[in-house]
């Protein structure tokens, strides 16, 4: 039984040392995300890539720059789904939207954008709202593949009865086979959708306020970090959004923990969706 | 472990969750001193239930869980649809939406592999009725941690499958009905 602790241990020295490693050498800090997660799937990549131990992995990162978009691969992925949680895309309709309506230029960040099903679903909801031409969508991420994929806005076919389901109960206004067509088990998003969407690398951890916006949507990815990496990333929210500015998290996620929660308001509670206090 | 070693509780169960979780978590006294963490698989696109049916239900606060939320003493935390339910290092409450596990998002392996590297030999895992092997693996991480192994018995379970899962892969559980399941929290933490 003590062997067990003492090998535990060992794991997660090896663990912060490999994150120190990616920070180092290639300026990725996750040294600061929730552990628990971070431990599951790097786990994960070190058994599937083949290494023995962490630091056999952590010495093949530093020396082979090939190693590092595999390696984020498993830091970053995250499975998610066009219209997640239908009631929040019906709330930002139905209450977010007569508010934006006001505004004669609109910017929206969806921050650590993935694969794009958030992304996708905002700017179909815009385009029913008759909002997309006066706006302006910045889609984020550190991962590049991710971005990549996030801008090809290519899906397996097997997920879209999800997302049409999700579409409709989310109050949409038009079928969504309307924005893809299929080949070959996948279905690709029309790509007058990017139009007016600015893809591009930022992290929500070291990365700056670039612009101000309306509204910010970041669900499900402020549960990848510990308390201080939210901390950091709600303080560029805050000053990032104008004012009265709304910003979308998930449906667990909370600002109660966090330094900033005085700077926002309730919008809608039960959706998430804060609303930026005035000055 | 003696009782002064147990510090948390893990339960995971699946088919048949409803009916096992009503015997044992309104029988948890009023100043239960443990935290209980439950993970039930439940549909992901609807709301759970769960939390205002045991709220009715119990002598003990109930909640479901939040992100970072920190964990508190002689409270049920139940891991909300669709997401899975870790416990982080410094004992507070992390979600995730990673890929499902066992096809099962909330996965009660996720939630015990995480509880038993956090909590070592001072955690209690339980293993209740349900049809697919969530929790085998969580289970005997808990084990080779040092933590206490408990399984309902699977003759008197609605579906046998995940304890007898349970059991194959940790064969030093002990195995017991529900009522002595009850009975055991309360001695650990009542």
């Amino acid at each position: 039984m003590k062997e067990t602790v003492a090998i535990e241990k060992i794991e997660d020295i090896e663990i912060r040392l490999l994150l120190e490693a990616l920070y180092s050498r290639y300026h990725y800090d996750f040294r600061n995300y929730a552990m628990a997660s971070i431990k599951r799937r790097l786990k994960q990549g070190r058994d599937q890539l083949g290494f023995a131990s962490f630091s056999a992995l952590q010495e093949s990162l530093l020396h082979d720059a090939a190693m590092l978009p595999r390696i984020l691969g498993y830091l970053t992925v995250q499975v998610s789904e066009m219209f997640r949680d239908p009631t929040y895309f019906r709330a930002i309709r139905e209450k977010v939207v007569p508010h934006l309506r006001t505004y004669p230029s609109l910017k929206v960040w969806v921050a650590g954008c993935s694969g794009g099903e958030e992304l996708y679903s905002l700017v179909i909801l815009f385009r029913e709202e008759g909002l997309e031409e006066r706006t302006l969508f910045y889609a984020t991420d550190i991962n590049q593949d991710a971005l990549r994929s996030a801008e090809a806005g290519v899906f397996a076919i097997d997920r879209v009865p999800l997302f049409t389901e999700n579409h409709r109960n989310s109050g949409g206004k038009s079928s969504l086979s309307d924005y893809y067509h299929a080949a070959y088990g996948k279905v690709s998003f029309d790509k007058t959708l990017r139009r007016n969407v600015v893809f591009s690398d930022h992290s929500l951890v070291t990365d700056a306020v670039f612009a101000e916006m309306q509204l910010i949507s970041c669900r499900n990815v402020l549960i990848y970090f510990d308390r201080s990496f939210q901390d950091r990333a709600l303080g560029l929210f805050k000053d990032s959004l104008s004012r009265s500015g709304f910003l979308g998290l998930g449906a667990k996620e909370s600002l109660r923990f966090s330094q900033h929660a005085g700077a926002f308001k309730d919008f809608i509670r039960e959706e998430k969706i804060y609303q930026r206090r005035g000055a | 472990m003696n009782s002064r070693q147990a510090e948390a509780v893990v339960i995971g169960a699946s088919a048949g969750a409803l009916e096992a979780l009503s015997v044992i978590l309104p029988a948890l006294p009023v100043g239960f001193s443990l935290p209980v963490i439950v993970v039930v698989h439940v549909p992901p696109n609807k709301r759970s239930m769960l939390t205002e049916l045991f709220q009715a239900k119990c002598q003990v606060p109930v909640r479901e869980v939040e992100d970072k939320e920190p964990i508190s003493a002689g409270t049920v935390f139940f891991a909300p649809p669709d997401y899975h339910l870790l416990i982080e290092v410094d004992k507070s409450l992390a979600l995730s939406s990673d890929e499902a596990v066992l096809f099962s998002r909330p996965s009660i392996d996720v939630l015990f592999e995480s509880a038993a590297d956090t909590y070592g030999s001072a955690l209690i895992g339980i293993i209740l009725t349900g049809a697919n092997q969530d929790g085998a693996r969580g289970l005997k991480a808990i084990v080779e941690a040092g933590g206490l192994a408990l399984v309902q018995s699977p003759a008197g379970a609605f579906a046998s499958t995940m304890p007898e899962a349970a059991i194959a892969a940790c064969p030093s559980a002990q195995v017991m009905s529900l009522d002595a399941l009850a009975a055991c929290l309360k001695k650990f933490g009542g």
